[in-house]
């Protein structure tokens, strides 16, 4: 890592040019990595264009035409040429691929420890919900030094959550549930975007990531619950709409009981195996005759567009908590 | 051979400009070199329309909050742009034009294999054309170029149908151009014109129509199955309706990726031609830069991955088409060292044409280098959806695509005219489009890594000094492509006469007069010597290269 310890003073003195930034700041523990490959691939872009722009100058100087009837010598042919102008390129993205494939592969997988936060992309705004119950719009209050995985979905066309301080973006698409994660390094206020075109008022899907110090977030969540978290919210639903009609706990009701089966698997009717995952629960709930299960009747009604994205997540919020001290007790 | 009709002066040799007159002589020609003209008319007027748009949104930009326009009418002029350029523009631009003129006359033939086809592209392209523009006159298209689904199929409320229509009829112009380029390069080659004999424009184009043959019914495909959607609501793309927004972009890219090549492997051919007569040098190292054509046109179609890292991708997909997409790379770099080497030794002019080419090894270099961002997975995930993809993007379209279709214009202007244009203008007009092509692109590279998302109408005010820059430089670049429209009609009437051969280059195109007769040869050619036989008399052998 020679290259980016030469570049990084260099960069960063370009940084210090009054009213031009070039760089976000860094407010993840990814952005680093990140800025380092970047300053490793900006350096080879620069020393390869400046090499060949220097060599053409060159040719075209050297070899200019000196009279209308020059005659050049033969074109040689050079195999070691072409096998060094081919190998080289190769080694070079061998060690790019392998550099920054190792980085995504350690970025892809949130700690399991990570707190989690719900965000639903809508024309135009973002949606954002806690656990605790505390909803924000265009808002995103997190805790300092503590690895935050974001659940992203949209509740209509494709949206993207982009925050350039941390490095990260992932795709909010109707209809599955794509995910993220960072932890902040400092406090301060960050810029999030929508990055994925959605309509009339795509520029304007832009908010603030306000990074607190984990005191500071406690506070402002016990200030802002209206008295129902997620998982409560869920429970209303599940009252609400039905659900509990159908899915009884000991399991003799006319769909099979929904404790304890969070994150086991399943078989389905048709032979698959499946995962019962955030995104398995919102199948069943807005397509469920896609995914009968054996030994209870497919007579589950859809409830696509009668729940919003925003409630199926405290449905599944609610289903994932249902066994979860059965599931707690047994650990210990 | 006929060096006396050559030097003919003008108004007295029957060429395929004057042999008959009318507009019937016109839309009813199966002349190459007519259609050629027709579609150099038709795409001239694409390519100011969809400029004229670039204008509009870089002056509404100097302003975050957005000076100019409504964010509905900017995110329209932002669609049409990216459709008039790439649909209208670029994809037919040097096959269409440049391929149509020359592909009959590099291989010594009369005409290409299927002339009333040839003449029916040129007919499906305007049908597409005048939809397009229909569209955009009767309220305009806000999806994107990329019709990204399901915006384009349930939610957007513009001219979706239209535009999409326009587009998927246009697209089989280039299916059946590819058609006949492919066709005509297997059965038509003049005797003793052997494969490897070939000029490497042949081969640019030859990988170039495979993709264009390949690829586009794919597109016809999807755009289709977006229309069945929008208008029939069967659910493909729209989970609300039970689709899929991910098969969406999978079929767009498997197309839409390969496209880019269909822009830019036309270039690189033009480049080869250019480069070695104005070097007055053989190509060095002819195999490697026509596989590495082929290369290209093979692996291009195993890349679109790229584009969906953000989506949700596999982490293990998303390795393989990274690998890939590194792989791709490695063809392109081994054409600019060939180009390169090619220069050593040469007899190097400074011809328009020239400079042109020599823009593009430069321009072309460093949208290559910067596509490497994008192939590797962690900067891509920073970088998808900003501007830096909007600079790498221009850099390969404009820097090299653009580049080379001018570059090819210059170079072939005396023959497919038979007048020449004012050099120094021509020169001029080079040195500013460089030059104002980097002052507007250049700042974008910055600007997306600072984070700023593309296609937003208004933004942040951290991001306007790079804007600012970039607008500036626009203007600039607007400037260089008025002055060859203005020169080079001015040329056609008032240029001097052009010789058979002005830039004593080799190849067929050059043995017959300018502008060619009709039938292009007055004999059929025999080709008795490998192709840029630039160098010392002798020094030609039968298999020399490589």
């Amino acid at each position: 890592m020679l290259l980016p310890a030469i570049s990084s003073p260099t960069l960063a003195a370009l940084q210090a040019v009054p009213g031009v930034p070039i760089f976000p700041p860094r407010g993840s523990t990814i952005a680093q990595g990140v800025d380092e490959l970047y300053y490793f691939l900006t350096a080879i872009t620069l020393f390869f264009s400046f090499v060949i722009f220097t060599i053409i100058f060159y040719f075209m100087v050297r070899y200019r035409r000196r009279s209308p009837d020059d005659q050049p010598p033969a074109t040689v042919t050079s195999m070691p040429l072409e096998l060094t102008w081919t190998i080289v390129p190769t080694l070079i993205c061998a060690v790019v691929f392998v550099w920054s494939s190792s980085l995504y592969f350690r970025n892809s997988r949130p700690p399991n420890a990570a707190m989690e936060i719900f965000v639903v992309g809508k024309q135009w705004m973002w949606h954002i919900q806690h656990p605790e119950g505390v909803r924000e719009i265009n808002e995103l209050h997190v805790p300092v030094g503590v690895p935050v995985k974001i659940t992203l979905t949209s509740q209509d066309v494709i949206h993207d959550f982009f925050i350039p301080a941390f490095r990260v973006k992932r795709d909010a698409m109707p209809g599955r549930y794509n995910s993220l994660w960072f932890q902040a390094t400092k406090t301060g206020t960050f810029h999030f975007f929508c990055a994925q075109y959605c309509g009339q008022g795509h520029a304007a899907m832009i908010g603030w990531v306000q990074v607190m110090t984990p005191e500071d977030y406690a506070a402002w969540l016990a200030g802002g619950t209206r008295g129902e978290t997620m998982t409560q919210a869920g429970e209303r639903l599940f009252h609400q709409y039905g659900c509990i009609t159908c899915h009884l706990a000991d399991g003799t009701g006319r769909g099979p009981s929904l404790v304890g089966k969070f994150g086991k698997t399943q078989k389905l009717r048709d032979g698959r195996t499946v995962v019962v995952d955030q995104g398995f629960l919102r199948q069943a709930i807005t397509q469920p005759n896609s995914m009968p299960v054996p030994d209870y009747p497919p007579v589950m009604p859809s409830f696509q567009g009668q729940l919003n994205e925003e409630q199926i997540l405290q449905l599944i919020a609610y289903v994932k908590s249902l066994g979860e001290e059965e599931r707690k007790g047994k650990g210990q | 051979m006929s060096a006396a009709l050559a030097e003919a002066p003008p108004g007295t040799r029957v060429d395929y400009l004057n042999a008959n007159y009318g507009i019937k002589s016109w839309l009813l020609t199966t002349d190459h070199k007519r259609i050629a003209l027709l579609y150099l008319v038709s795409i001239t007027l694409m390519f100011f329309v969809g400029g004229s748009m670039a204008v509009l949104m870089r002056i509404h930009l100097i302003d975050p909050a957005g000076g100019l326009v409504h964010p509905d009418t900017y995110n329209k002029l932002f669609t049409m742009h990216g459709i008039m350029m790439i649909f209208f523009f670029l994809i037919p631009s040097i096959p269409a034009v440049l391929g149509n003129f020359l592909v009959p006359m590099m291989i010594g033939a009369k005409d290409l294999a299927f002339p009333r086809i040839n003449l029916l592209s040129w007919y499906l392209y305007i049908a597409g054309a005048a939809l397009a523009l229909t569209a955009m006159v009767s309220g305009g298209v806000d999806t994107g170029w990329t019709f990204y689904t399901p915006y384009s199929s349930t939610y957007a409320n513009s001219q979706v149908m239209l535009t999409a229509t326009g587009v998927f009829i246009a697209g089989f112009s280039s299916i059946l151009t590819g058609l006949n380029f492919i066709v005509t390069i297997h059965k038509m080659r003049a005797p003793g014109m052997t494969w490897f004999r070939m000029p490497l424009f042949l081969w640019a184009m030859y990988a170039t129509s495979i993709i264009q043959v390949l690829g586009t019914p794919v597109v016809a495909i999807t755009l289709f199955l977006v229309g069945l959607e929008r208008l029939f609501h069967v659910g493909i793309f729209d989970p609300a309706v039970g689709g899929d927004p991910i098969l969406f972009q999978h079929l767009f890219w498997f197309y839409s990726h390969p496209a880019v090549y269909i822009m830019i492997l036309p270039g690189m051919g033009v480049v080869s031609e250019i480069i070695t007569c104005f070097s007055r040098k053989k190509i060095f190292g002819y195999n490697f830069v026509a596989f590495s054509s082929m290369a290209i046109a093979v692996i291009s179609f195993l890349v679109w991955g790229h584009h969906m890292f953000v989506t949700g991708l596999s982490v293990y997909a998303a390795l393989i088409f990274s690998v890939l997409s590194f792989m791709v790379a490695i063809p392109s770099a081994i054409k600019v060292f060939n180009w390169m080497a090619t220069l050593y030794q040469g007899s190097i002019s400074y011809d328009a044409p020239m400079l042109y080419a020599l823009g593009f090894i430069g321009l072309f270099t460093m949208g290559g280098l910067t596509g490497l961002f994008l192939a590797s997975l962690a900067t891509d995930v920073h970088l998808n959806g900003t501007y830096f993809i909007v600079a790498h993007f221009h850099y390969i379209m404009v820097g090299g695509a653009v580049m080379a279709y001018l570059g090819g214009i210059h170079y072939w202007w005396p023959k497919i005219t038979g007048r020449m244009y004012p050099d120094l203008w021509a020169r001029l007009a080079a040195a500013i489009v460089f030059i104002g092509f980097n002052l507007t692109f250049f700042p974008q590279f910055m600007l997306g890594y600072l984070g700023m998302p593309r296609r937003y109408a208004t933004y942040p005010a951290e991001f306007q000094v790079l804007n600012v820059m970039s607008s500036a430089g626009a203007s600039i670049l607007g400037l260089g492509y008025l002055i060859p429209l203005i020169y080079l009609i001015w040329s056609m009437r008032y240029g001097p006469i052009a010789p058979a051969n002005p830039w004593r280059a080799k190849g067929l195109e050059w043995q017959t007069p300018s502008p060619p007769p009709t039938q292009n040869f007055e004999a059929t050619p025999v080709v008795t010597e490998s192709a840029y036989a630039y160098g010392p008399p002798g020094s030609e052998q039968e298999g020399a290269h490589d």
